[in-house]
């Protein structure tokens, strides 16, 4: 059980720096939009898995969890709302991106 | 064994932490920085939980629950100001 645990907390670690890799790597805010709301929020939460195995208390490991799914469906929210607010303040992808979804109206 | 583990894990969160700050100065629009910040909110989320993992006090699963949540709500709430503020 806690080589489950030791798993997870590194691949969430792993996950959480691949993130910001991302965020520092790549040209425009949407792209790094993509590194930071998927990698991000999955890294976290496969911590908070880790201290679930790791408790084994299952008060603790319940709301661990929730807070896993909470990560999960709340990330896609604010990425989508930050993608959104930067598109209508002006901000044009990079030259790089093929498809031009500014000619459909959001 | 959890001991080293969390040692890696809290020397890869606090790199990365490092990152979002890079990225939170040099980011070139307000959107660069709200993301930035974003990022920061959800990798304490990960840095509290290691901490809960490493002391075990799991009473601090609850504050990272608690952080999560606002942090989430901030996003939306700076994302909002953007959409306010208008085309510069």
């Amino acid at each position: 059980m806690i080589y489950v645990a030791a798993a997870l907390l590194i691949v969430g670690s792993l996950l959480s720096a691949v993130a910001v890799l991302g965020i520092l790597r790549f040209p425009d805010v949407f792209t790094r939009l993509h590194a930071a709301s998927k990698a991000g929020p999955l890294g976290a939460g496969l911590i908070l898995l880790g201290l679930a195995v790791v408790s084994g208390d299952w008060a603790v490991a319940i709301r661990c969890v929730l807070g896993f799914f909470f990560l999960i469906l709340t990330s896609p929210v604010s990425a989508h709302l930050l993608a959104r607010a930067a598109l209508r303040s002006g901000i044009t992808p990079d030259s790089r991106t093929s498809i031009d979804d500014r000619q459909i109206n959001h | 064994m959890i001991e080293t583990v969390t040692t890696i894990c809290f020397i890869l969160l606090g790199l990365a932490m490092m990152g979002a700050i890079v990225r939170i100065i040099i980011g070139p629009s307000l959107a660069d920085r709200i993301l930035g910040l974003d990022t920061i909110t959800v990798l304490a989320v990960g840095i509290i939980a290691l901490f809960a993992v490493r002391t075990g006090l799991t009473l601090y699963a609850d504050i990272a629950i608690g952080v999560a949540l606002v942090g989430f709500l901030s996003t939306a709430a700076f994302a909002r100001y953007l959409l306010s503020r208008g085309r510069q």
